[in-house]
């Protein structure tokens, strides 16, 4: 059977089971966007902007562990999906982007909206495509979906050419896929999973330290299975929120930078750390030099160059996460006897003491709202029950510090990259794949503005997420690092008190809301979930707040600050005047 | 600039593709990973092209060269030959200024290092030369004082080297490879 390029596009598509597309068309994707319209089964979402597409399908991803799947027009188009490729690719995330080209015999000579996409997202993606031959198109697809899915999980971008989607080829449905030199290694190697069972049973002060991995290979029940037989706590990274419950005793919650005190104490005095899914990042290692001196590792991983990366490791399993430790358990079960809530009990209640010596804590005030208690509010009043989505910054941290998260693909944030503006696109995205669950996206006002046109989308396609602002009129992370580390100089991070985001709700046709004291925070945030449709919550929070615990820049991950060395100062202009937008209400 | 570390000469056999040499070189620009010399040219499959690199680093640093090698998608082996045994060639063409007081001596080197003229006119000679890496930088040395008009050089080549074996009754036809030009 002859189709055309566009026709076998959407045909392998729905082999691969793709539901939904996002994207904005544009010349050279008029073919392919038409035959889309000429079918029913998969769903074309217009964003507003290309980074917002790339972002809603990471979003979609990261939420349902199925490929995000973006179709945009070539040039600027293609551009500007760059930030959300190089999102997806840090993060491990499944999206396989569609670009148009110009006409193959227009290549290379500057052609109208001509870029040459492959060469600039080469760096940022797990793999790409320029198809010059519709004969092809069938067989890139399903590799790419194969790439995109398989292994460590990341972007995959398809170029493809006007006069290919034009042209005819005989269409055969491809369900197979080789691809000889790219064989990801599943199943653990044995011995070394022995070798890991025996430091295991012979830890005293054992810590999993869990990342993104765990989350995206679905290994949470065996890495509850394995924490709860050895009763070992669990810490985890900003993307492996959710890998082990939040909630769970055993749980220490995030490390790193503005992780909680105990998780770094523990993980720095521990004498086995068991690495799953994570990559030994500098936010979360800090000083590498006195990173747990006492400690053998483990680290397991599906991506061999994230082992001995950044740190020596002493016992290397290259697999996927839940094969492995799933064969763990086993080797463990069958050598393990033994009371190990008894053997565990002086290492466990050292860790409950210093969660005692410093808990994550603030200060309340009775006039201006805090950013935590935002947080704790919204995590109370949705019993823990959302799917959180976040910005970039200190509402961020914040968020992973008082939300937790018990389950898996419940909570989507930029990890590797730090992408503002990621979080509304996201949450769109989260939401079309699940439409009846409460879908909250906690944005920073900086962040916000970066996608902000996406609240177009969320009216029009009805998709219902409540978007709170942590509204500090600041950059605040910035701030934050210039108050403790630049003394005090507030270079390029005041953003005033501008837009008024609740006008700005309205004139997008969403509902717009604002509470400025401590005591409308509740009612506010239980008026918003009552709402239908998306809605816009400006929280007018305290301007100077700082995230903490923090580990300074540089510093070992043992030696935390938790409160304002240097007192913060209200943003003077650099004519000394106070700037009044900065004042809380 | 000269990396910290020992050299290492890695073959990487690569699907004979467009881009895969950008793949290749992208990754070690992006990742701070030094190139001293590369080469690329066909194999017997023509599916698949070599690629020989010469880098340096510890041991650390070669570890994850060789992993994030073996990451990339078209690269279907990754050889360390630093590892064994292995033989390494580079092949250079050297246009020589020559006075005639000088032109005996240019020959008289050439023909110490059995090197070849290739082309000559009355105040040039080029001269081909193959051999390891110190041969070449040797002779480069000896004919600099004559004055070296221009120089090209192919980059080095390897190949890991056959056990040497004695024949055996059932091994009769495998020759032993030697290094015959030191
Ligand atoms: C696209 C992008 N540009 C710049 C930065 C650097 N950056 C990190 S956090 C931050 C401030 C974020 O401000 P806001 O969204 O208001 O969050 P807050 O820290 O105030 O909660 C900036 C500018 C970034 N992470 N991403
Ligand atoms: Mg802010």
């Amino acid at each position: 059977m002859k189709l055309t390029g566009s026709e076998i596009f959407v045909e392998a598509l729905k082999r691969e089971g793709v539901e939904v597309i996002f994207g904005i068309p544009g010349g050279v994707v008029l073919g392919l966007y038409d035959t889309l319209y000429r079918q029913d089964d998969i769903e074309v979402i217009l964003t507003r902007h290309e980074q917002g597409a790339t972002h809603a399908a990471e979003g979609y991803a990261r939420a349902t562990g199925k490929p995000g799947v973006v179709l945009v027009t070539s040039g600027p188009g293609a551009t500007n999906t760059v930030t959300g490729l190089a999102n997806a690719n840090m993060d491990s995330v499944p999206i396989v982007v569609f670009t148009g080209q110009v006409s193959t015999g227009l290549i290379g000579n500057d052609a109208f909206q001509e870029a040459d996409i492959v060469g600039i997202s080469r760096p940022c993606t797990k793999y790409n495509y320029l198809v010059k031959d519709v004969n092809d198109l069938a067989q890139t697809i399903k590799e790419a979906f194969y790439i995109a899915t398989s292994g460590r999980p990341g972007p995959v971008l398809i170029d493809i050419p006007k006069d290919v989607s034009q042209n005819k080829a005989d269409y055969k449905p491809i369900d197979k896929v080789y691809i000889r030199s790219y064989n990801p290694t599943i199943q653990g190697n044995q011995w070394q999973i022995k070798r890991a069972a025996e430091a295991i049973l012979r830890s005293k002060k054992p810590i999993i330290y869990a990342g993104g991995g765990v989350v995206s290979s679905n290994a949470s029940s065996e890495l509850k299975a394995l924490a709860e037989a050895f009763h070992i706590p669990v810490c985890m990274t900003l993307l492996g929120l959710g890998g082990f419950p939040g909630t769970h005793p055993l749980s220490v919650g995030m490390l790193g930078m503005h992780g909680t005190y105990w998780a770094n104490m523990a993980i720095h005095n521990s004498d086995l750390i068991i690495a799953i899914g994570s990559r030994f990042d500098d936010r979360v290692t800090g000083r590498v030099a006195d990173f747990a001196p006492q400690a053998k590792i483990i680290h397991l991983d599906v991506d061999p160059t994230s082992i001995r990366k950044n740190i020596h490791v002493d016992i290397p399993i290259v697999g996927d996460a839940g094969h492995v430790l799933a064969d763990l358990n086993k080797v463990l079960h069958a050598k393990g006897e033994g009371d190990w809530g008894k053997i565990r009990e002086p290492w466990l209640k050292q860790v409950e003491e210093w969660k005692k010596k410093h808990p994550l804590t603030y200060r309340h005030d009775a006039k201006i709202i805090k950013p935590q208690y935002v947080i704790e509010k919204i995590y109370e009043i949705t019993g823990g029950d959302a799917i959180v989505v976040t910005d970039v910054g200190q509402h961020q941290m914040w968020t992973a510090q008082y939300y937790k998260i018990d389950k898996p693909r419940r909570f989507l944030s930029s990890g590797g990259l730090g992408t503002m503006g990621y979080g509304l696109p996201a949450a769109l995205g989260a939401q079309i794949a699940y439409p009846d669950d409460l879908v909250i996206e906690i944005a920073g006002d900086g962040s916000i503005q970066m996608n902000i046109q996406e609240l177009a989308t969320a009216v029009i396609y009805k998709l219902p997420v409540k978007v709170f602002i942590i509204n500090n009129r600041y950059l605040g992370m910035v701030r934050q690092w210039q108050q403790l580390f630049y003394e005090g100089r507030y270079s390029a991070s005041v953003l005033g008190q501008k837009p008024d985001f609740v006008k700005l709700a309205e004139a997008y046709g969403a509902a717009g809301l604002r509470a400025k004291e401590p005591n409308e925070v509740e009612g506010t945030i239980k008026e918003a979930l009552k709402i239908k449709g998306p809605v816009v919550v400006d929280f007018v929070v305290n301007p100077t707040e700082n995230v903490y615990p923090m580990v300074p820049a540089g510093g070992a991950i043992n030696e935390m600050i938790f409160d304002d060395p240097v007192k913060a100062k209200e943003a003077t202009s650099k004519k000394g005047k106070t700037e009044d937008s900065i004042q809380t209400a | 600039m000269k990396e910290e570390g020992n050299e290492h000469i890695i073959s990487v056999l690569v699907e004979n593709k467009s881009g895969v040499l950008s793949r290749v070189a992208g990754l070690f620009s992006g990742r701070g990973f030094n190139i001293e010399s590369l080469c690329v040219g066909p194999t017997l499959d023509e599916s698949v092209s070599m690629i020989t690199i010469v880098t340096r680093g510890d041991e650390r640093i070669l570890e994850q060269i060789t992993k994030h090698l073996n990451k990339l998608i078209d690269v279907v082996k990754v050889t360390d030959l630093s590892e064994r045994e292995y033989l390494v060639r580079e092949t250079a063409l050297i246009k020589v200024n020559t006075r005639s007081e000088d032109r005996a001596e240019a020959l008289r080197i050439a023909d110490i290092f059995r090197a070849r003229v290739v082309d000559s006119t009355f105040n040039t000679y080029t001269i081909e030369i193959t051999g390891d890496p110190e041969k070449i930088e040797a002779i480069i040395n000896l004919l600099r004082p004559l004055g070296i008009k221009e120089l090209a050089r192919t980059g080095r080549i390897a190949i890991a080297r056959e056990e040497l074996k004695a024949p055996s009754a059932g091994n009769g036809s495998r020759k032993a490879v030697m290094d015959m030009e030191g």
